[in-house]
């Protein structure tokens, strides 16, 4: 095993994060700002759906991704009909299963930061004739910034760090399915430690390096703090 | 107050638990193209002699690493002779027992009945998209199946539609879900152990195409239990056992 082949797994990993982490804060930022003030009955189960994949094994979603994407499956069948053909073995299908993996990591931390924010400067923008687009863009979204930017760094590090969903649903492929983790881990199992150090040293030094940055940003607390219940808002 | 009485009565009804008279616990780590293979000759092996047998089954690589580590494993029935044969050479395991207990039949298998035919000619086709192999790095069955697209001068013309497991057991796996119409895998996991015809349809490899799977068996060295572990690894090659081998899919 070379040196080109591990290049290629990290090239790859960059690409795949970014990609992800681009889709996810599109989709998670509005479904955080719902979920934040929605007073649904169908908030209590959203939230539980967006955290499952903090619980769930990743090979288990993996195992599950690999029946549902497959030509039995439900989305197998939808993505065939639509000619898109099979997710499993592509990178497609490995940005989808990323998307659902670090789900949780770029929300909670959006949620949180639209919840601190609380109602007033909403209200005070609405007075001037703030429209509901004007209240998000430029007074909520400016005011949760950090919250954005660690919701950004913590799915991009998670989607470097996957691994059980990638090996399920990959098949190994250079250039599109063979990711730094699923690399080091066949160095492992093939007894090649000295190549399994040297990305795993690669692996670590990125994680802390984006660790560290995160709470240099904000040194306080936890990194993924419950929303806060029952908090004021006025 | 003393404890001394309670502490004596927890162990002895610990130890009444753990062994029948006379019994030994063998700890088996299992290759896991043999675990259905194992189950079936553990229990008869436990009904035989009296001694318990608990099986743990995974990648051999991965038995390798934790071995070395110090687990507590008694035997070894590797799905190759390379890792019994690298312990044995580094002391940590007992060269005398060393020996091969099954070889291995490599299968090209399909979950529909109509694609395979009896001499695999559908690896020529354009039928199938994905072709599911376990890594040739990891595992036997994966080099076994890269030597046979090699002895078919096939290697470059299926090397795009390769999907590549990690284990012969994950092999299976793409090609049952049906996200790789085609994969090679082990005729012990597709053939029933009680002899019926697999499902799907299926081309046994001739064994002149890829080097005989050997999958060999040893006694941990520094067992607590040698007579029982070696014991076990003898009953490999009784008649008992080789029934079962037969009706599994392997050789010997």
């Amino acid at each position: 095993m070379n040196w080109g082949d591990d290049a290629q797994a990290v090239f790859l990993t960059l690409k795949l994060a970014f990609v992800v982490t681009v889709l996810l804060l599109a989709f998670g930022t509005p479904l955080a700002w719902w979920l934040a003030h929605t007073r649904s009955r169908w908030k209590a189960p959203l939230s539980a759906l967006v955290a499952l994949p903090l619980v769930l094994p990743p090979t288990v979603l993996g195992f599950y991704l690999l029946m549902l994407m497959g030509p039995q499956g439900v989305v197998g069948r939808a993505t065939q009909a639509l000619g898109i053909g099979l997710l499993p073995f592509s990178f497609a299908g490995l940005v989808v299963a990323s998307m659902l993996y670090s789900l949780p990591f770029v929300v909670q931390p959006i949620q949180t930061a639209f919840e601190a924010i609380g109602a007033r400067p909403l209200e005070a923008a609405a007075t001037l004739r703030a429209g509901p687009w004007e209240r998000f863009a430029h007074v909520a979204l400016p005011l949760a910034r950090r919250g954005v930017i660690t919701a950004a760094v913590l799915g991009f590090a998670h989607t470097v760090g996957e691994f059980g969903v990638v090996l399920m649903i990959g098949g190994n492929i250079p250039g599109a399915t063979r990711v730094i983790s699923t690399q080091l881990y066949n160095h492992v199992e093939a007894i090649e430690y000295p190549a399994a150090h040297r990305l795993a040293a690669i692996l670590l030094v990125f994680s802390f390096a984006v660790l560290l940055g995160v709470y240099r940003l904000r040194p306080q607390g936890a990194l993924i703090a419950a929303p806060a219940d029952g908090a004021p808002r006025a | 107050m003393t404890l001394e009485p309670i502490r004596g009565l927890c162990a002895l009804a610990l130890a009444a638990l753990a062994f029948p008279a006379g019994a030994d616990e063998v700890q088996v780590a299992v290759a896991a193209n043999f675990s259905a293979a194992a189950q079936k000759i553990a229990a008869q092996f436990e009904k035989d002699t009296g001694h318990v047998v608990k099986l743990s089954f995974g990648a051999t690589g991965k038995f390798y690493a934790q071995i070395e580590a110090g687990a507590p494993f008694d035997v070894l029935l590797a799905a190759d002779q390379a890792t019994p044969g690298k312990l044995a050479a580094e002391g940590k395991a007992v060269p005398a027992t060393l020996h091969t207990y099954a070889i291995g039949k490599l299968v090209l298998w399909s979950a529909d009945p109509a694609l395979v035919d009896g001499r695999g000619a559908v690896l020529r086709s354009g039928q199938w998209k994905h072709l599911s192999v376990a890594d040739a790095r990891l595992a036997p069955y994966g080099q076994a199946a890269k030597e046979t697209l090699a002895s078919l001068e096939l290697t470059q013309a299926v090397q795009p539609r390769i999907v590549t497991a990690e284990n012969i057991g994950q092999a299976l796996q793409f090609v049952q879900s049906g996200n790789a119409e085609l994969g090679f895998v082990a005729l012990g996991q597709v053939q029933p152990p009680d002899g019926s015809k697999p499902a799907g349809s299926m081309w046994v490899v001739p064994a002149n195409l890829y080097s005989p799977i050997r999958q060999d068996a040893v006694v941990i060295a520094g067992t607590k239990v040698a007579g029982a572990a070696t014991q076990f690894v003898d009953y490999l090659a009784s008649d008992k056992a080789r029934e079962v081998l037969k009706a599994c899919g392997y050789g010997w």
